[in-house]
């Protein structure tokens, strides 16, 4: 049995959550810069280059990359050999976000409930999923999810007869219609499989993949590269004012599913898909 | 991208109709931030027949909602917000005389007509592009709805804040217009 103090816990989630908002990624940095001179539209181009510079400004001053500094999702993989002591691990987790987004200057942008909508000041509480592994180990990731995106993402529960194509109209559908909103270009995070919860979560776990990093899976290999083709002819573009590159990247995540059904979920990740991770 | 062209607020009707959709603008003056919050309140004043917070003629809303301000600085990242959540309360708000937006995605056909109807004008900022906007802006103040936190309403002067005419006041859009140009199947 390995301990944990559940002070370290939240101190590791304060520091992920300032770092994940004002260090774009390096793969996403890497995309927007290689990118620029294969954009087609002028101000397509015009607009990659400032969003470079966006990012250069603001992991120099350690300011936000955007204003909207999301709802704080967290990943915490869990060793089941590992006993945390002192604060409950939500809690823990929670302060760790209420202390980082107040010494970040980072926008608290949740409401205590959905219907009533009165902010909580303080950005929590975060949305946790854990998942238990063999062994001692302890992970977190903590990634911000911006509205603008997380507003134009879609899950639909396919009949299995509607196989790969049915799956490819829903995707670039979801793409079409989000236009210039989830602020392009962005990442398709698509989860296929499991029951409808399952999908959900694979569709934002997938978004965590680098840009650039190729499926291990040929035949969803395939598949991203083909989606992706699909979606940068859509003529979207940078911002959505029109151009070659809607999305950096598809990546796509399935589970086993039922024998009657083939969920579908699509989450949208905008040109500032933050993640930081961390270990204890 | 046709032109680079100032613009110092106050609007009027001549510079409205003088831009074209795709015109890239920096824009230097006041701007009022107002979001989903503040839209709903001032939608309610006037309802009730109570004035708005701040006078409508000439002036610009920003879809925005800042993050707080470091030691030193007028304000946080500060980049726009998607504009589709306000579509319900627009034409109400232009009626009253509100003209010139600031935000970011496609609007409803309502508020095009009504874009069309008061000659207005939309504009888009880079969404995302938080860090970079927050630095043309030179001062903020909070003028309403203080409980709102980041919805309230604040008083900017930003000096080439740029923007992109989205919608002309004759009803074309660049979303439409840039899309059609690169779509191909």
């Amino acid at each position: 049995m390995r301990t944990i103090q559940s002070e370290n816990i939240t101190e590791l989630v304060e520091e992920l959550c300032i770092k994940s908002n004002c260090e774009l990624p390096g793969d996403i940095y890497r995309f927007l810069t290689t990118g620029v001179p294969k954009e087609k539209s002028l101000l397509g181009r015009e607009i990659l280059y400032t969003l470079v510079k966006n990012a250069d400004i603001a992991r120099q001053g350690r300011d936000p990359i955007c204003q909207d500094t999301g709802m704080t999702v967290v990943f915490v993989t869990m060793g089941q050999n590992v006993h945390v002591e002192g604060a409950f691990i939500e809690d823990a987790i929670n302060e760790g976000v209420r202390r980082g987004y107040e010494k970040g200057y980072l926008r608290k942008s949740v409401v205590k409930d959905p219907l009533n909508r009165i902010n909580t000041k303080d950005n929590t509480p975060a949305v946790i999923h854990y998942e238990m592994v063999p062994g001692d180990q302890f992970h977190i990731i903590v990634a911000p999810k911006g509205f603008g995106s997380e507003n134009m993402s879609r899950l639909k529960m396919l009949k299995p007869s509607q196989g790969v194509q049915g799956i490819k109209d829903f995707v670039i559908q979801t793409v079409s219609e989000a236009g210039a909103n989830p602020c392009p270009p962005i990442i398709v995070g698509v989860g296929i499989g499991g029951t409808m919860e399952k999908s959900a979560l694979l569709g934002k776990k997938a978004l965590l993949r680098p840009v650039g990093q190729i499926n291990e899976n040929t035949q969803l290999a395939e598949l991203e590269a083909e989606l992706l083709e699909s979606i940068n002819a859509l003529g979207i573009g940078p911002a959505g004012f029109g151009g070659t590159t809607t999305a950096m990247s598809v990546h796509i995540l399935t589970y086993a599913t039922h024998i009657a059904g083939l969920p579908v979920s699509v989450n949208i990740g905008c040109h500032v898909t933050r993640h930081a991770e961390g270990e204890l | 991208m046709e032109d680079r062209i100032e613009m110092t607020t106050p609007f009027t009707d001549e510079t409205i109709k003088k831009l074209n959709a795709g015109d890239m603008v920096y824009l230097s003056g006041t701007v009022y931030t107002a979001r989903d919050a503040a839209h709903k309140k001032m939608c309610e004043l006037l309802e009730k027949g109570e004035s708005m917070p701040f006078d409508f003629t000439g002036a610009v809303i920003y879809y925005a909602g800042p993050c707080p301000a470091k030691p030193g600085r007028p304000i946080g990242s500060v980049g726009p917000t998607t504009s589709g959540r306000m579509d319900l309360y627009t034409p109400t708000l232009m009626k009253e005389g509100l003209r010139v937006m600031i935000g970011k995605g496609l609007r409803n056909q309502e508020v095009i007509d009504s874009i069309i109807r008061y000659s207005g004008v939309y504009f888009a900022a880079i969404g995302g592009a938080a860090a970079l906007m927050g630095q043309s802006v030179e001062n903020s103040e909070i003028i309403a709805f203080d409980e709102l936190g980041t919805e309230a309403v604040r008083k900017l002067h930003v000096k080439n804040l740029p923007v992109i005419v989205a919608i002309d006041c004759k009803g074309n859009n660049i979303y439409e217009k840039g899309r059609a140009a690169f779509a191909h199947h």
